[in-house]
């Protein structure tokens, strides 16, 4: 496997920390003029999500990780495991366990198309576009003509997700949804 | 897929206008105290042996020569003017350092050297105090030396602190595996790096003088309060550092006997030995004049000016642009 010296440390670098994946987020060099550098990293650990600082001398490396990001589609869930295909054309299938879905699960729609992390060829994480299209399953009745301003009301999307929209929203409408926030951005179309 | 190229420089017109108005200061300032401005190549035959500087080759080859460096500092090669007879001398360089890269770092860079001769490491920091606050317009420095800038920031005396306490005083950063290469000044840069320099020159600048004598470089050794330290000195403002000075050694067996000491280290930790200047060697045997010397980062003294954090913005064309 490929390794990473401190010359070719950068932001995006996803390498192997004590057996885990792991994606740089900062990497700072310093170094006295007359002295010893030194690189002091941020990076993500891509198994449990949390931030680790390490400190490295100039010259030592990192082993690379075999960590690949790919567009697939949702297909379906069996209940145990939620089934993706690549994009490009190859109908290759990868299946994504709990762990690995996470939080994505409430913005899962069949046909869309999510980034799939991938280490050691399985997905590892999942992740939703930064906007999905979801409609509206249930909400409290709307309110006609309380368009301008104030007040919202949970709606419950078709994936189970629910999100705070303003109160003319009705069921089977189609809301944009900002999956970063969690937060309603605007109707799609109205049924 | 390609990113397209940037080719728009990452310093602003005031920052080049800055550094315009920074050249004509420090021209300005030479000429009215007489020393001479020259120029040395920054392609040269030989590299430098220190073990926490790498060059970068070059594959010149032109009648006759083939091979060289591009230099880390025109240091040699002015003390070979200055061995001439130049008398006193400064020199706006372009040097480069091979892996040196970050906010404050660019593997080429402007550098300011002079060295005077007469001076000593105090009339020398002096003079540096004069070029800076008149730059800066910013007050006079204090001095701190080496052992109480560690004691007061960082509660450890590096004059006495055990290798043993020292490294498991780094075990908040490093791992032992990764402390057992470092050595005792390694570990002592790391502290200074990590903890002291941060908090240097914050009300006003400050001079970090007195350095242990394994950190000398080619700086003279004396002795002080019982131990023995190097005439070397360092500015920093706002926890930046911005140049090394050196009451000269002018010793020509002991320069060899750096040298050689230098290429002991870069074998034992994997970099290859470096091929001495000979010539730089000869020059000391016929005398290099007493005199200091000191180099200072121009590109950092104008992101003082500035109050930039990251040498980009005071860069035409850093090197990922170039």
């Amino acid at each position: 496997m490929a390794s990473y010296s401190t010359n070719e440390f950068r932001s995006g670098l996803k390498v192997l920390l004590d057996g885990d994946p792991c994606i740089m987020l900062e990497n700072e060099f310093v170094k006295p003029g007359k002295g010893q550098a030194f690189n002091r990293v941020k990076l993500r650990n891509l198994m449990t999500n949390r931030v680790w600082e390490r400190t490295f001398k100039s010259g030592e490396s990192l082993e690379a990780a075999d960590v690949v990001e790919q567009d697939m589609e949702y297909l379906y869930t069996d209940g145990e495991f939620w089934h993706f295909m690549l994009t490009d054309g190859s109908f290759e299938q990868y299946a994504a366990d709990a762990k690995a879905v996470g939080d994505t699960v409430k913005w899962l729609k069949e046909q869309d198309v999510y980034t799939v992390t991938l280490y050691n060829g399985a997905p590892l994480t999942v992740t939703p576009p930064n906007f999905v299209e979801l409609e509206v399953v249930d909400t409290d009745p709307g309110m006609k003509g309380d368009t301008a301003q104030g007040g919202s009301k949970p709606a419950t999307l078709s994936t189970g997700a629910v999100v705070n929209v303003p109160l003319f929203i009705t069921i089977g409408e189609v809301l944009k949804v900002d999956t970063r926030s969690g937060e309603y951005v605007n109707r799609v179309k109205s049924s | 897929m390609t990113d397209r190229p940037v080719w728009q420089p990452s310093a602003s017109r005031a920052a080049l206008e800055s550094r315009a108005q920074l050249l004509a200061h420090v021209r300005g300032f030479f000429s009215e105290r007489r020393v001479l401005e020259v120029e040395t190549p920054v392609l040269g035959r030989h590299g430098v042996t220190d073990v926490n500087l790498d060059g970068i080759p070059s594959a010149v080859d032109a009648g006759g020569v083939q091979g060289g460096w591009l230099q880390t500092s025109p240091e040699y090669h002015m003390k070979r003017l200055l061995a001439a007879g130049s008398g006193s001398i400064f020199q706006i360089a372009r040097v480069f350092r091979n892996g040196e890269r970050g906010k404050r770092h660019n593997p080429e860079f402007s550098m300011l050297e002079w060295y005077r001769v007469g001076f000593d490491d105090q009339q020398l920091m002096r003079e540096v105090a004069d070029l800076v606050c008149g730059w800066l317009e910013c007050s006079p420095p204090v001095t701190l030396s080496y052992r109480e800038a560690m004691q007061s920031i960082a509660g450890i005396d590096p004059m006495t602190i055990t290798d043993r306490d020292l490294e498991r005083y780094c075990e908040q950063w490093l791992e032992p595996e990764q402390l057992a290469g470092l050595g005792r000044d390694g570990c002592l840069d790391l502290v200074m790096s990590f903890v002291v320099e941060p908090e240097l020159g914050r009300e006003q600048p400050v001079f970090i003088n007195r350095y242990p004598a394994s950190q000398a470089a080619l700086a003279r050794i004396s002795e002080h309060q019982g131990f023995r330290v190097a005439h070397r000195f360092e500015l920093y403002v706002n926890g930046l550092e911005l140049c090394n000075g050196y009451w000269e050694l002018t010793d020509p067996a002991d320069q060899r006997a750096r040298f050689a000491a230098d290429n002991r280290l870069r074998r034992a930790s994997g970099k290859p030995e470096m091929v001495i200047d000979d010539a730089f060697l000869a020059a000391l045997d016929n005398g290099l004049p007493d005199c200091a010397g000191v180099a200072l980062g121009l590109d950092r003294l104008l992101m003082l000016k500035l109050g930039s954090t990251d040498i980009r913005d005071v860069l035409a064309f850093p090197i990922e642009r170039a």
